[in-house]
């Protein structure tokens, strides 16, 4: 940024610019009075400090902004301010929450906990090799269900649909779906399953029929909003070449989205992949390894975190470890994932400027 | 295309798969017994079902603790080979026939195999010890008594330092729970005059006061507030605080020997089989730590497939015999059964067929 | 739109020409689209019908009978679960939307571009976090952070209506459910938000800014309208998480029956999501049915919110310069 170093007249091309070192001198003005007040007001409260810190920065830097910059670009600093602020408010939840899990989950994030199930095991020791089968198994099918479902509904609405009566109902229910609590998708998934197989449907797949009904309208909704984005320039031009629609959007259309996609499915798998109480209901719960999706109880990971939690011995800390390495470990799977998802769409996503 | 995404995820599958030298612990060939119910027993079934596939090679018992209800439900469904409940099945729910899982004219069985004292757990700076009369305690929870320093208080702890104007948390279960139907109910039993609701599962949404999910809940609540009480299985009580309840004038303290007794003062419901153990509490008697939790496993009389029949009668024989109980006591903290019950226990667990 | 037909019509006789692959590919890809579209309308279909075959023998039952085996009269017993469902999810969001936008644009249009995307995932990684840890941190952390806090606002500031009561000794409160309920739609409205405000036509901010104006001026005029309505949608999504959130509450709020605006006392209204959580486990005979009722009752205030958005949205679309 070049700085003028004065405030040109009226009439000049260019008005008065703030100083450079107003910025920072404001923000380090602004942490001192804000700390001093919290320790005068609150008896230091760190939060205090930082709230009303950033207040009087806010005030501080508006005058300044009004008296030499003029309205605009007060406004303009103001919006960039409160913009950077909203980012940073965001990073305090994610900052608490990713210390809880790292300092509390580290204790028990050894090779053990990796390699073995809990069955057979009381008090410490034991681990969530089940677990983590379970939910790659449970997730897995729920994603194997809910994509192909999801993008290919989207694609209608985006592609086929018209806004015509079916996709505005599509539409419609699809955003009422996004609202089913999870309980009520677990209880169905159970009925349905022992509608099928008979009672007590309690196994791995009957838990990603339940996830499935909470997991499709996420990727619906998502992917949509992606798919009509793209520019109908590429689609005409896609035309004018005289390829076919479907291969338009197959090469086209969705490869121009892909990372939009991916990141939508991603946030779908980490919309359910942490889901307890459905997979209570139909997927059960087990100690024990179990590899057949099929037939028999099958825990997830944060089934396995709720128990862990809800249902400790006498001595809690064993469990209580356990429960934070379980939920850590869920954590760096979405984030894995995640990490996939972008190479995956960055490796397909065609070339463009951005 | 679409196909990457799902690509990735079967991927992730297959590694999955590859990394899984074993099919399933336990081996397909293995026997599975499915129980299914009380959360509270959670802890006890974990050690009773790691004792008992240790000296059962093959076999893999799956206790989900969904809670009495689903548990109940489940096993009149036939989708557990037993339930855990925190009440015996009432007289309606009874009847041969109505069990899926059982003989068409076997009636099911209610067994006592888990009793665990309630405690009530407080978290008042500077206050170590606190007993309360059961007026002063059912005061307390319905709302009635406000603030620490109240002169109810101040009689029943004449050497406490209670702390001036610090207002009460009461803090009790937002779910429906057998814990919160047995301390209702020892309230309204000892207490008749101040808790004048009948004992439930959900507690009264009349009285307020501070509401936490499952034991673990009320125990986080407690231990992080300020000012608090509230009632949990004395085993989760941790580091908290535990109140003694004043009967005929003794403070009892909520312990394993003072909760278990309850049993031998208490008679079975009548009308039953007399393998059947339902009991209907009795919380007056002199000496007993009132406000005890009895947990059950229902089970068939007679199964329909004979070699569930065996399964579970060594399962839960084991459960209740001298040796589970003892494990349970050290890894759940419940008191043990007396006995004379684990006799009666047995002699109705060797009828089943 | 003439242009648009006009290639469209000439794609048009090319494809008679071979009329087999491509005719053929079209169908069976527009078949598939259509039919997996009706498949989720089928899954909805089958749900509602589930919620109502259970729901409807509570929905149906003599008062008398619910007080005596279920929780009681059914609307009488349901409305404070409603009014917290609603309640809570308009916290969540008055709290979560701003916050979302702003980091949505901080990473779109403020961020250097070499840091955009770290930033993002850094946001993403919130929806990475289970709701039962999420619970737990709340309960365990949040809660009482903000315990002090909310006792110095009721003492402050406890003339106003919202913040009165006799403040929650745990902090548990529906605010502080609230402010977790936020954090867990955050990342949900961020993500897409980010993304719609990333496809914004490059060349209109362009203009914006070649004709002098700020840099906020320019998200103003070329960016927020066109992203609208992507907002709405992300806006939409977060709602029906924060409305069908259950665990995160359920382990977080202190819930009762009461219906009250008050934000910081140990008495609210617990949602409906939690509350049926919290009881279908030790729920048998009547009390199922009612909480299914219960879901249902959810189910229709989703429809209802639903409709209510989108009436909102075709309304503004019409008087709306953009596109």
């Amino acid at each position: 940024m070049t700085t003028v170093s004065q405030a040109l007249a009226p009439g000049e091309l260019t008005s008065g610019r703030l100083p450079a070192f107003v910025l920072p001198t404001t923000i380090v003005g602004a942490a001192v009075v804000g700390y001093a007040l919290a320790v005068l007001l609150a008896g230091g409260n760190l939060a205090v400090a930082v709230i009303v810190g950033y207040v009087l920065f806010l005030v501080v830097m508006e005058i300044a902004a009004r008296v030499v910059e003029g309205a605009r670009q007060a406004s303009d600093h103001r919006a960039r301010h409160l913009i950077v602020g909203a980012f940073a408010l965001a990073l305090v939840p994610l900052a608490s929450v990713a210390w809880e899990a790292v300092s509390k989950g580290a204790a028990r994030f050894d090779p053990l906990f990796f390699s073995v199930s809990m069955r057979n095991v009381i008090g410490a020791g034991g681990g969530a090799l089940h677990a983590i089968y379970g939910t790659l198994w449970v997730t897995g099918f729920a994603t194997l269900i809910s994509v192909p479902i999801g993008l290919m509904t989207a694609i209608y609405l985006a592609e086929y649909g018209n806004r015509g009566r079916l996709a505005a109902s599509i539409t419609f229910f699809v955003d009422v779906m996004t609202g089913i609590p999870s309980i009520v998708a677990g209880l169905f998934a159970y009925a349905l399953m022992t509608l099928i197989v008979g009672p007590g449907a309690k196994f791995g797949f009957s838990g990603s029929v339940a996830l499935s009904v909470l997991m499709i309208p996420v990727v619906v909704r998502s992917c949509e909003e992606l798919l009509r984005l793209v520019p109908n320039e590429l689609r005409e031009a896609s035309y004018a070449l005289g390829v076919p629609k479907w291969r338009t959007i197959v090469r086209v259309v969705i490869p121009t989205a892909i990372s939009g996609i991916v990141s939508g499915v991603i946030l779908a798998i980490a919309r359910v992949i942490g889901e307890t109480a459905p997979l209570l209901i139909a997927a059960g719960f087990a100690a024990s390894i179990n590899n057949d999706p099929f037939s028999g109880p099958m825990t997830t990971l944060p089934v396995f975190v709720y128990d862990q939690y809800a249902h400790p011995g006498i001595d809690v800390q064993p469990y209580w470890d356990r429960a934070w390495a379980g939920a850590l470990t869920l954590i760096l799977i979405v984030m894995l994932l995640n990490l996939a998802g972008r190479l995956i769409a960055r490796r397909f996503a065609p070339k463009i400027g951005r | 295309m679409n196909i990457k995404p799902i690509a990735s995820v079967a991927l992730i599958s297959a590694v999955a798969l590859a990394f899984s030298g074993c099919a399933s612990e336990g081996g397909a060939a293995g026997k599975t017994l499915t129980g299914s119910g009380a959360s509270s027993q959670a802890a006890a079934q974990a050690a009773w079902t790691a004792a008992f596939q240790t000296a059962n090679q093959g076999v893999t018992v799956n206790y989900s603790a969904e809670g009495s209800g689903a548990g109940r439900s489940a096993f009149t469904a036939g989708a557990a080979d037993f339930a855990g409940s925190d009440r015996p099945l009432k007289d309606e729910e009874m009847g041969a026939g109505k069990f899926a899982g059982c003989a068409a004219d076997s009636n099911a069985l209610n067994l006592p195999v888990y009793i665990s004292p309630i405690a009530v757990v407080f978290n008042v700076d500077g206050v170590t010890a606190l007993q309360f009369s059961p007026d002063t305690l059912a005061k307390i929870f319905a709302g009635q008594i406000k603030s620490w320093d109240d002169p109810a208080i101040a009689k029943d702890n004449p050497d406490a330092k209670l702390p001036a104007g610090l207002a009460i948390t009461a803090v009790h279960r937002s779910d429906d729970s057998g814990t919160t139907n047995n301390f209702t109910d020892t309230l309204n039993k000892l207490a008749p005059s101040v808790w004048t609701e009948a004992a439930s599962d959900t507690f009264p949404a009349a009285f307020g006061g501070e509401a936490a999910d499952k034991t673990a809940g009320v125990i986080n609540a407690v231990t992080n507030g300020k000012g608090t009480i509230g009632y949990a299985d004395a085993s989760a009580a941790g580091s908290l605080g535990k109140a003694s309840i004043l009967v005929g004038g003794k403070p009892l303290q909520p312990t394993p020997e003072a909760a278990a007794s309850i049993l031998e003062h208490s008679k079975t419901v009548t009308g039953r089989a007399a393998n059947d153990l339902a009991f209907s509490l009795d919380r007056t008697s002199e000496g007993v730590y009132p406000a005890v939790l009895v947990s059950y496993a229902i089970v068939c009389q007679t199964y329909k497939d004979a070699s569930r029949a065996s399964l579970v009668k060594s399962y839960v024989g084991y459960i209740a015999s001298a040796d589970g109980q003892s494990a349970a006591a050290k890894a759940a903290g419940s008191a043990p059964l007396p006995a004379s019950i684990q006799e009666k226990v047995k002699a109705a667990v060797d009828s089943i067929k | 739109m003439s242009q648009q037909s006009m290639i469209r019509a000439d794609a048009e006789p090319a494809s008679h020409h071979h009329p087999d692959p491509k005719r053929v590919g079209d169908r069976v890809f527009s078949g598939l689209a259509t039919g997996s579209g009706v498949l989720i309308l089928v899954i909805l279909a089958l749900v509602a019908a589930f919620l109502l075959i259970q729901g409807t023998p509570a929905l149906l039952a003599d008062p008398a009978k619910l007080t005596a085996q279920g929780y009681g009269p059914f609307a009488e017993w349901v409305a404070p679960y409603v009014f917290g469902t609603l309640w809570a999810a308009a916290l969540a969001l008055f709290l979560a939307v701003p916050v979302s936008i702003g980091i949505a644009l901080f990473i779109s249009h403020y961020a250097p571009r070499r840091l955009a995307q770290p930033l993002g995932y850094v946001i993403d990684l919130l929806a990475a976090v289970p709701s039962v840890v999420f619970g737990l941190w709340g309960a365990a952390v949040l809660a009482p952070a903000v315990q002090p806090m909310w006792a110095w606002l009721n003492a402050n500031l406890g003339f106003i209506p919202l913040f009165g009561g006799q403040a929650s000794g745990t902090g548990r409160t529906i605010l502080t459910a609230a402010i977790v309920l936020a954090t867990m739609v955050l990342p949900i409205i961020t993500s897409l938000c980010r993304e719609v405000f990333l496809q914004a036509p490059k060349l209109h901010e362009e203009a914006a800014l070649a004709l002098g104006a700020t840099h906020w001026e320019m998200i103003k005029m070329a960016v927020l309208p066109f992203a609208r309505p992507g907002i709405i949608a992300a806006v939409m999504l977060g709602l029906g998480r924060a409305l069908g959130e259950t665990m995160a509450v359920a382990m977080v709020l202190s819930g009762g029956r009461q219906i009250s605006f008050q934000l910081l006392t140990s008495e609210n209204p617990n949602t409906i999501a939690a509350t049926i959580a919290q009881n279908f486990p030790e729920a048998f005979g009547l009390k199922v049915n009612q909480l299914i009722a219960a879901g249902l009752v959810l189910f229709v205030i989703t429809l209802a919110v639903n409709t209510i958005a989108r009436w909102i949205v075709a309304r503004r679309a019409q008087y709306s310069g953009a596109n």
